[in-house]
């Protein structure tokens, strides 16, 4: 009898050890490409977590299930159960366990931190030595960013692009050459060091196929830093709620070849500054004008209330003739 | 340990009408009886599910296309905010702080709470604050559209000018919610720590009241923070003040700081009492005795510790500093140990006992379930680098529809359906119960389910329209969300009939252990006779040891 229950128990551990590595692996097509050098930090993390979150849901609910399908009372059966009040050593494994667990998993979002080598708000001095990407407190452990952040530090200095978000406009600005787009250039394998500036409310900087987020703070000025390694066309979506015309507020990531984008910029900078699309003030003039039906508060079943108008569409030296047309993510 | 109980006071109570369990007057009037006032609490916030259950069926109708053509992007948000604020302030707080007022005197051996009449004030505010938020509706520019959160610049924007906008109606409700939450936690605290019966030691008191209590304290020290917050918010709102308004030079991320310092705890004042819930019903029909019954007990209290110190993990992608991720991360993650230790009691409780799916049993191991699944994606959510990518995602709101309904929602019926009985007096009809239980279990994994990988994909919250990508997981969740609305019928009909003419249920049907169970059903006004003296601890499956002394159990039980 006892022999039978290890032998199901150990048969069950193996399955689920089995399921959990298979999850672990599944776990990376639930994203969209990786099109960052932290994407990939990011994602054998989150495989990390898959796997093991699989193996404790499965650890849990097998037991569950099982007694569940096998401990059911007969249906006249009116007597109850064993009298067990408990067993101090179970309570104990099952204390200790999870606590190592999570430090555990603590230590590897840490790790994988570290690697990143996120500039968040700290609102510090920073020199772009490569040298000063290891934070002070991160001294006992090796702190080196990603290889690939690594090797982006040392072959160029960092590409400098302020990002300014408002209500519903996403507009770049290349200081360096004086450009401003509202699509959103980027050469591959270089870091890419961000200003971010919010002219209204809270925003989101959010890239998907980054995995990279920062809320934009107005009076604030927020480094952010990133690495491109894809070349592609991507999405960067207000992922911090700022108003009515929110969803609307996405702009188009392409990364470019070094040359390319070179390229892109020196053909922008030779472009006069003109008005953009803007999803927004596209919107709102539609559903204020007077003119005819054609207004798309005719198109939405329910009519809404006032809201803020939009920022008027920016005036950029260089905007894609339409809306964001982006491929999938 | 101390048994401090207080003498039974024999004054009559002033009440308007006589509040005689079979009187159903009582429930329209100021009663300060605990057990109207809780089911007053009951009923009063289910019509506001429904109404919240309203707004969320639109907004997934909108979202079940990528465009915003079903209402204007300013409905949307004016939607989701109510969604959000009716859920939270009109549904879970009161419906929780209804079951405990009904609950907690009749566990503890105690004649009513220790205030009847803060008590019957509590209550009365909750219909107020639900005029003021319906209200918002009515005034020009709508109501409130800057989400539940209301994170100031958003919320200071005031496109008409009015003064009584929606915002200020929605923090005028959110602070008289206050204000009702906090006498509420006064109420509880001194009523479970003053007011056990004589012999009820702490290791003898249920777990249910220790979640009760544990809730409670988080009301206490967190909600003055987000009083504050609101008061300060207002005041940037009407009187131009600075606190928050960046151009006038205020800070708006310390805004974010006295929201989620009660509002993450918040999230333990709901899911407390689920647990609590959870630990009454499985042994009642497993039949074994709660395992691990002091650790589970204890460990309510170690969360309501912990959950005072992890605010900061709602604003990893705000304007953090990276030593504060770090910190927080360590205690978020830390939560998990304490919500372990319970499911694993759980798990151990039902093993080799004689289980009954009864209604309350299958909602209360369904909601294990989904705990289950919820506290796991929570600790996905509490790494710092899953969290830059997945903040404000849909896979967050997939997490706490998981946790509010999976989890909670899934407690609190199975806490209608199991103490049913002992309110009404009669049984509720089981084949409606289990159709009820399989609407809402397969409506809440076809609803929030797809939520996760929406977000994992990156489908921010909050949005009116998205891309074309993310429809496949949307059409599903709106489906789900449409058959949500659906189950909440056979509970309605099984509640309404059952009360008017369901079968006598008897004091006890559920053989359970528990104050509560001895005394009639409907418990009569001043619940117990005389008060009992308890002499062992809950939860004696297996055993013939009595819970209450010898003299008084036999007196109670020939009470007709």
């Amino acid at each position: 009898m006892k022999l039978r229950a290890i032998l199901t128990l150990t048969v069950y551990a193996i399955l689920a050890i089995f399921a959990s590595l298979w999850m672990a692996k599944q776990a990376y097509a639930w994203f969209p490409p990786e099109a960052s050098a932290e994407s990939k930090l990011i994602d054998d993390l989150f495989s990390l977590f898959t796997g093991l979150g699989t193996f404790i849901y499965l650890g849990v609910i097998g037991p569950f299930l099982y007694s569940l399908v096998f401990h059911r009372a007969a249906k006249y059966d009116d007597s109850d159960g064993p009298h067990i009040e408990g067993n101090t050593w179970l309570e104990v494994i099952w204390t200790a366990v999870p606590l190592a667990l999570v430090l555990g998993l603590s230590f590897a979002s840490y790790r994988t931190y570290d690697k990143m080598a996120v500039r968040g708000p700290m609102e510090l001095v920073h020199l772009h030595m490569p040298q000063m990407m290891q934070s002070a407190y991160a001294e006992p452990f090796d702190s080196t960013p990603q290889q690939e952040i690594q090797n982006a530090l040392e072959s160029a200095p960092l590409e400098q692009i302020d990002v300014i978000a408002k209500q519903w406009a996403w507009v770049f600005h290349y200081p360096q050459q004086d450009v401003s787009s509202t699509e959103l250039h980027l050469p591959v394998d270089r870091r890419v060091h961000f200003t971010l500036k919010s002219e209204d409310v809270l925003h989101g900087f959010y890239i998907p196929a980054f995995r990279l987020k920062q809320d934009v703070v107005p009076n604030h000025e927020i480094d952010f830093e990133l690495t491109p390694t894809r070349v592609g066309t991507y999405r960067l979506r207000d992922s911090m709620y700022s108003g009515t015309y929110f969803a609307a507020n996405q702009a188009d990531v392409v990364v470019q070849s070094v040359n390319d984008y070179q390229q892109w910029l020196a053909d922008a900078a030779a472009q006069t500054p003109s008005a953009a699309f803007n999803r927004a003030a596209y919107e709102y003039s539609r559903a204020n004008s007077n003119s005819d039906n054609g207004s798309t508060k005719d198109k939405v079943a329910v009519r809404g209330w006032e809201t803020i108008p939009p920022a008027p569409p920016p005036v950029v030296n260089y905007a894609p003739k339409q809306e964001p047309q982006s491929p999938p993510a | 340990m101390t048994n401090i109980s207080l003498e039974p006071i024999n004054v009559t109570r002033g009440q308007p009408y006589p509040g005689a369990p079979d009187n159903w007057r009582r429930f329209f009037t100021f009663s300060t009886d605990h057990k109207v006032i809780g089911i007053q609490y009951i009923v009063t916030s289910f019509f506001f599910f429904l109404v919240g259950g309203t707004f969320s069926m639109i907004m997934r109708g909108e979202l079940i296309t990528p465009d915003a053509d079903l209402v204007d992007r300013t409905v949307y948000n004016a939607l989701f905010t109510m969604h959000g604020s009716v859920m939270l302030f009109l549904w879970t707080f009161p419906v929780l702080v209804g079951l405990g007022n009904y609950l907690v005197p009749l566990m503890i051996g105690a004649r009513d709470m220790a205030f009847p009449r803060l008590n019957a004030i509590s209550f009365w505010m909750i219909p107020v604050v639900g005029v003021l938020m319906l209200a918002s509706f009515l005034v020009p520019g709508g109501p409130s559209q800057s989400g539940w959160w209301a994170y100031p610049p958003v919320s200071l924007q005031n496109p008409t000018g009015n003064i009584i906008n929606g915002q200020f109606l929605w923090i005028l409700a959110v602070a008289i919610s206050g204000v009702s939450s906090i006498m509420g936690g006064v109420n509880f605290v001194t009523t479970i720590v003053k007011m056990r019966a004589p012999g009820m030691t702490w290791f003898r008191t249920p777990a249910f009241v220790w979640a009760v209590l544990a809730a409670q304290l988080i009301q206490l020290y967190g909600l003055p923070a987000l009083t504050g917050g609101a008061v300060m918010l207002l005041l940037d709102l009407t009187l131009g003040t600075s606190f928050f308004a960046p151009e006038r030079g205020g800070n708006p991320i310390l805004y974010q700081h006295f929201f989620w310092f009660y509002s993450h705890p918040a999230v333990y004042v709901m899911v407390l009492p689920a647990f609590g819930i959870f630990s009454e019903v499985l042994p009642v029909h497993a039949r074994k005795p709660l395992f691990g019954y002091r650790v589970i007990a204890a460990s309510s209290l170690l969360i309501t510790v912990i959950s005072g110190a992890v605010w900061v993990h709602h604003m990893f992608a705000s304007a953090t500093p990276g030593w504060m991720r770090m910190f927080f991360m360590v205690t978020t993650m830390l939560v998990a140990v304490p919500s372990g230790i319970k499911v694993f009691g759980w798990v151990a409780t039902i093993w080799g006992g004689k289980i009954r799916l009864t209604t309350p049993m299958l909602f209360a191991l369904g909601g294990i379930s989904n705990w289950l699944f919820a506290g796991i994606t929570g600790i996905f959510l509490g790494s710092v680098p899953i969290d830059i990518h997945v903040n404000n995602t849909y896979f967050v709101v997939g997490h706490f529809h998981y946790v509010l309904y999976g989890a909670i929602v899934m407690a609190i019926y199975a806490a209608i359906y199991h103490w049913f009985p002992k309110m009404t007096g009669r049984m509720y009809y089981e084949g409606l119960g289990k159709l009820h239980f399989a609407l809402t279990y397969l409506g809440t994994a076809l609803t929030f389910l797809p939520m996760h990988p929406a977000g994992l994909m990156g489908m921010p919250r909050r949005v009116a329209s998205y891309d074309p990508e993310f429809a496949y997981w949307n059409v599903l969740a709106s489906l789900g969300g449409f058959l949500l609305g659906m189950s909440t019928l056979p509970f309605i009909l099984n509640m309404v009939s059952s009360w008017i003419r369901g079968a006598k249920a008897g004091d006890n049907p559920w053989r359970a252990i528990g104050l509560e169970w001895l005394i009639s059903s409907p418990p009569p006004v001043e619940n117990f006779e005389e008060i009992p003296t308890v002499i062992s601890p809950p939860y004696r499956y297996g055993t013939d040891e009595p819970l209450v002394a010898t003299n008084l159990q036999q007196e109670l039980t020939q009470t007709p």
